[in-house]
């Protein structure tokens, strides 16, 4: 909890714009209290349904941009996966929701002028303009690898060229930029861009896969989780990984607030849907040396 | 200003308002949206003596108006709670109420025994709904003679000053035969009701929604069950303060569980959905009760019990009343009808 660097607040969001972006929707809310707050890699969690709504769980999305403007807005980037996220395309300007944010621990950021890769797939690689917008004030290289399953899928390409050193584009059917996975492109983009840090942001396989490339340059490796939160705020435990910590011991730990942004080589890809048996407080009945 | 002040056993709590076990973290993860020492208490996560890492994911499953759950009690184990987080609640002067949990009835002692010597714990609230592996598995709460097994034994491991309440599941056939175990067996008050067994199958993966096949169905889907609950038990044991738990989500809800019996409530689920829901129902249900010209929370403590029309009345001309049938017209001028304690 003390990764967080202020305290969130919980604010009334009228909707600003909403449009469709590629295969997915971008929204603008007010929402004064959160700009000031925000720092790259936290996420908003927004009520859906309404004051009544049968729906309790909270949806939760990384935030693309914030600005000052009436007050602070806030701009998310979601795709349609079911009731909740439905309801949320419906908006329309000047519709009103419960948001609460920033929340999560953000993407530590360099201290000195770095060459940077950041990688991102899906709409979570919303997540990564405003980090880096962030480290270009800092003078770091930004070089962009964004991908998606066909090109309506890949977010921010545009923008990627705008801020970024360079940028490369990988689909899986190669209706944009290369054929393959982001994680097929990184090594080369590690290698020519002589990169020092890598970023990444999107599905659980994708920052598997880019983890264990950092490792393999021995490049500190800083991933955001997309791990489906129900409240956004620690109290349910329903988005845990195992995470090993400082002392070397795994903790079941909480996207929500001790991510979603973790250390790549700490997640152990390999037990996620699992509690590994030496997971602090994992049950006693298996010992040691039984699994493997 | 309305007197919310109510009383757990020897315990006197600033207004009724609590957070569920479970629902409410462990004061950190809401003490960002409010401060949680205005809470009534802060009810922990249940604790054990050893941590848990708890069951694998998924672990929740979005359900209409309720939440299916199985995280298997992930915690740092009672320990851990004593050093670093319950320090952290008495900085802030919350109550808390302890929340245990254990799989054999010498787990739950132990962990009482230890909160004994804490100081800053106001009650403890025994978690009947554990598996007893000394009863091939069956839970405490299934019967009336296992919930008293253990509820005396945790009754005498805690110190005398600290009330000891016993959390019910209504997954039961006659929950006030458990609920009378518990009070004879020594408990000074009941939490009433645990989450409901349930089950969700997830249609697109053709398979359960949730890795514990199935898991425990909390919010407002239960509540008309809680109520139930609550009012049968408080027709049986009157005397016996209850703290009402399930879907309480605005005032009005806790209204309803104060009617049916409840001398205080807590707010589970909710707290998922709004961070600051507890806060929220505490301002909804003091506004409810100004709104009704009730002055006194335990005035109005299981209410719903008592016909309609025989209680003792006094006029008060100074409150408006626009709820409750009989209305006041002019301007809320009119004098209205009030119950009281007198």
């Amino acid at each position: 909890m003390t990764d967080s660097p202020v305290a969130p607040v919980q604010v009334p969001g009228t909707v600003l714009t909403i449009r469709r972006t590629g295969a997915y929707h971008a929204m603008t809310l007010v929402a004064p209290g959160i700009a000031e707050r925000f720092r790259p890699g936290q996420f908003v969690a927004l009520a859906v349904g309404g004051e009544r709504s049968s729906m309790l769980t909270r949806r939760c999305f990384f935030v693309r941009e914030v600005k000052p403007d009436y007050g602070g807005t806030v701009e998310i980037v979601f795709a349609v996966r079911g009731t909740g996220t439905q309801w949320l395309a419906a908006l329309r300007p000047r519709d009103i929701l419960d948001v609460a944010g920033p929340l999560g621990r953000p993407f530590p950021l360099p201290r000195h002028p770095v060459r940077c890769v950041l990688v991102g797939e899906g709409h979570s690689g919303a997540a990564l303009f405003p980090l880096a917008a962030v480290l270009r004030q800092r003078e770091c290289a930004v070089h962009f690898v964004l991908g998606g399953a066909e090109s309506e899928h890949v977010y921010g390409t545009r923008a990627a060229r705008r801020v970024g050193d360079s940028t490369s584009v990988v689909t899986e059917d190669g209706s944009l930029g290369h054929r393959g996975r982001p994680e097929d492109l990184v090594a080369a983009v590690v290698e020519e861009a002589a990169a020092e840090v890598v970023y990444a942001c999107g599905p659980t396989e994708t920052l598997r896969a880019v983890s264990r490339i950092a490792v393999r340059y021995d490049l500190p490796v800083q991933v955001a989780v997309e791990e489906p939160m129900s409240c956004g705020t620690g109290v349910c435990q329903a988005c845990v990984l195992p995470v090993i910590d400082d002392e070397g011991v795994t903790h079941m730990a909480r996207s929500c607030v001790e991510g979603p942004v973790f250390r790549g080589e700490r997640v152990r890809w390999d037990d996620l849907g699992t509690i590994p048996f030496d997971a602090y407080g994992a049950p006693r009945s298996v010992l040691p040396g039984s699994l493997s | 200003m309305t007197n919310l002040e109510t009383r757990l056993g020897g315990l006197t709590l600033p207004n009724p308002v609590l957070t569920a076990a479970g629902c409410g973290g462990t004061g950190r993860e809401l003490g960002r949206f409010f401060d949680v020492g205005r809470l009534g208490a802060l009810v922990t996560p249940s604790l054990t003596p050893q941590p848990r890492a708890g069951r694998p994911g998924p672990r929740l499953a979005e359900t209409p108006s309720g939440v299916l759950n199985a995280a298997g009690l992930q915690g740092p184990g009672i320990e851990t709670f004593l050093s670093r987080d319950l320090p952290w609640l008495a900085e802030r002067d919350a109550r808390v109420i302890v929340s245990i949990a254990g799989g054999s009835v010498r787990e739950y002692t132990e962990v009482a025994r230890l909160l004994g010597d804490a100081p800053g714990v106001a009650a403890v609230e025994i978690n009947l709904s554990c598996p007893d592996v000394e009863n091939r598995g069956s839970t405490f709460a299934a019967h009336p003679s296992a919930a008293a097994r253990l509820v005396r034994a945790v009754r005498a491991s805690a110190p005398r000053r600290i009330p000891v309440l016993a959390k019910l599941s209504a997954d039961v056939t006659d929950i006030v035969g458990v609920a009378m175990a518990c009070a004879d067996a020594g408990a000074d008050g009941l939490s009433m009701i645990n989450t409901l067994h349930g089950m969700a199958i997830d249609t697109t993966t053709l398979r359960p929604a949730l890795a514990g096949v199935t898991g425990e169905l909390s919010g407002p889907a239960i509540r008309p069950v809680a109520v139930r609950c609550v009012y049968q038990v408080h027709a049986a044991l009157p005397e016996v303060p209850i703290v009402g738990i399930g879907g309480i989500r605005t005032g009005l809800d806790a209204l309803e569980f104060v009617l049916a019996g409840a001398s205080a409530v807590a707010v589970g689920t909710a707290t998922l959905h709004d961070p600051s829901a507890c806060a929220r129902v505490l301002r909804e249900l003091e506004g409810a009760l100004k709104e009704r010209g009730i002055d006194r929370l335990a005035d109005v403590v299981g209410l719903a019990h008592k016909p309609a029309g025989s209680l003792h009345r006094r006029i008060d001309p100074n409150v408006g009343l626009t709820v409750a049938g009989d209305t006041a017209g002019a301007g809320g001028a009119e004098p209205i009808e009030q119950e009281t304690s007198q």
